[in-house]
């Protein structure tokens, strides 16, 4: 039985990451193939990658869009939860779906939406208006998570500040938000991880500036190579700093 | 710091349900009320209509000279002290006392000084720096005592400020309030649903149920003469004896006693366990059986039922220094002052 559980063990975190273990191998490949057998290691598909001056602005480009459009996100999530969780407005549940709803709808009904819309109003595609379409998809995630964390001890900490002649505006910035300040920083950290590797919707809404993975998918059409494996583990490497950041920063604080 | 409070004729309903009925109440600069009663009486809501959270559907609230009804918490001269405490818990403990006073725009320094010198009031001086989680449920509640009191308020509001303290601890708090209220002289207003707590720590209990007030008073007078039966009731143990009010006096089973001032009719007699007497002096209330009886350590609390009337129990406190056997028959007796009567509501 403690075999059979290992064994499943095993299998199940093998399916998960033999892929990603197999990409991050063969960036080390020492050849033009990223298949067996292993020639290596080797780190000169690193060095080539980021000596290209298309991938290198990628990522920042990428970076840019990722923490600019989760902030954006985070901030609009957070005001809407905290008008739908401490005023009594008509049709807030109403409200509070039309919110959450947007999780519902795919990234390319998303992305070509806006893109017929863009287009109707003489916008030109831009970093920005990938932007915008990762505010659209991260905003209701942001505000499902922060509107969550919004308990009735935290009503009574406003209102104690209130009675101690706090205006509204500092009662949110001096007492709510500090307050919500773990479920702020996850609601951004994982905006930033789905806006950071997302494809659709940067493809659609981008022409001339483009991110990251919008540039791989474009090297891709020119066949396999190992420096498609080295940026692919850089882009990996990113994501777990900010899986990371998440776990040591905010939620191991709440646990204490 | 300190003001009068006057309220006048508050009415107020969430919804249809009538919350508080009629109440007018004056309280003086620098006393100690308590709002005593039950959950659902309404004393709850009154702190708030006081503190600017609720308004009153009509009525006024008067706080010194000026009118008060419909000004926001922020710009009341009350504080609260909330029954979970409220403190920040992303501040030290000094930032939650002096963030009242950074509020009103106070320098950092002297918000500091201030803070530390209400944190010393309640001994917790050295662990200014703390945060609230790294403190006991009792240190917490000193902490956000002195952070009511740091702005000066001149009338601070308790809501059931002791109610999360095991007995031991809150029993220490009651004195530890009392003596700083007498020592800030600030007007506090407590509410409260124990009426140990309540005798213990007031100027004047006022006692509510359903919305209204019963009975507003001294401890000692609200104890001893209840200007209602549910007064009565509510501020201790209460034996009833159903009577009969005639021009002769007030008919019971076990005696007659004079009832001047009351109508005719059905009327009920309240005694108090530690009232009846095994003495023989007042009046004789006759031969009673003792159905078993309990050491309490200051007295001995016995059921006893008498012989005159076999089904009715009644609950008497006895000297602690003899513990009555079950069947032994004692002689009862009270004094005419310890007997209070009230004529029965028609229901």
């Amino acid at each position: 039985m403690r075999t059979a559980a290992w064994l499943y063990l095993i299998l199940a975190f093998g399916f998960i990451y033999l892929p990603v273990g197999a990409l991050v191998l063969f960036s080390f490949q020492d050849g033009t193939l990223p298949v067996p057998p292993f020639n290596g290691p080797s780190l000169k598909w690193y060095a080539e990658v980021l000596s290209d001056g298309d991938v290198t602005d990628a990522l920042l480009h990428s970076l840019l869009v990722a923490t600019g459009s989760s902030a954006v996100a985070v901030l609009l999530g957070f005001l809407a939860a905290y008008g739908l969780a401490r005023h009594v407005l008509p049709g807030s549940a109403v409200m509070r779906v039309m919110l959450i709803a947007p999780l519902t709808v795919s990234y390319l009904i998303v992305g070509l939406g806006l893109l017929i819309v863009l287009n109707r109003i003489g916008v030109g595609l831009s970093l920005m208006t990938a932007g915008i379409g990762h505010v659209v998809i991260n905003l209701p995630l942001a505000f499902a998570i922060i509107y969550a964390s919004m308990g009735a001890q935290h009503e009574n900490a406003e209102r104690a500040a209130r009675d101690l002649g706090a205006s509204e505006a500092k009662v949110v910035i001096l007492v709510t938000a500090p307050m919500l300040a773990p479920a702020i920083a996850a609601a951004f950290f994982l905006s930033v991880t789905l806006s950071w590797d997302e494809f659709i919707i940067a493809f659609l809404l981008t022409r001339f500036d483009i991110t990251l993975p919008v540039e791989i998918w474009s090297m891709l059409r020119s066949g396999l190579s190992p420096r498609l494996n080295a940026i692919g583990s850089v882009v990996f490497l990113i994501s777990v700093t900010a899986v990371l950041l998440l776990e040591f920063t905010v939620l191991r604080r709440r646990r204490s | 710091m300190t003001a009068s409070v006057r309220l006048d004729a508050l009415n107020h309903w969430f919804a249809s349900f009538h919350a508080l009925r009629d109440i007018s109440l004056e309280i003086e600069a620098g006393e100690y009320v308590t709002l005593l009663g039950p959950s659902g009486c309404g004393k709850t809501t009154l702190l708030s209509v006081l503190g600017g959270f609720i308004e009153p559907t009509q009525g006024t609230v008067r706080i010194g000279d000026a009118d008060m009804t419909y000004v926001p918490p922020a710009k009341r001269p009350t504080t609260t002290m909330f029954q979970d405490y409220a403190l920040f818990p992303h501040m030290s403990l000094r930032d939650n006392v002096a963030f009242g006073l950074r509020m009103a725009g106070i320098a950092r320094n002297e918000r500091h000084r201030k803070a530390d010198e209400k944190l010393d009031l309640v001994g917790l001086k050295a662990d200014s720096a703390k945060r609230p989680h790294e403190l006991s449920g009792g240190q917490r509640q000193r902490v956000a005592l002195a952070r009511a009191l740091a702005v000066e308020p001149e009338v601070l509001l308790l809501d059931e400020p002791l109610g999360a303290l095991d007995l031991k601890l809150r029993r220490a708090m009651q004195d530890e309030l009392k003596d700083i209220q007498r020592q800030v002289g600030t007007t506090f207003v407590h509410v409260t649903h124990d009426q140990e707590e309540a005798m213990a720590i007031s100027d004047r209990i006022v006692v509510m149920n359903t919305g209204r007030i019963e009975d507003a008073g001294p401890p000692l007078r609200i104890y001893r003469e209840p200007a209602s039966l549910f007064a009565a009731d509510f501020m201790g143990e209460m034996n009833h004896i159903p009577a009969r009010v005639s021009s002769d006096g007030a008919q019971t089973l076990l005696a007659t006693v004079p009832a001047a001032n009351l109508p005719s009719g059905e009327a009920t007699l309240c005694i108090r366990p530690e009232a009846l007497r095994q003495d023989g002096s007042g009046i004789a209330l006759g031969e009673a059986t003792v159905r078993d009886a309990t050491f309490f350590g200051t007295h001995t609390r016995a059921h006893v039922i008498p012989v005159a009337a076999p089904d009715m129990v009644l609950v008497a406190h006895l000297p602690p220094t003899r513990l009555p056997e079950t069947g032994a028959v004692i002689q009862l007796s009270v004094l005419p002052d310890d007997i209070r009567m009230f004529t029965k509501e028609t229901a």
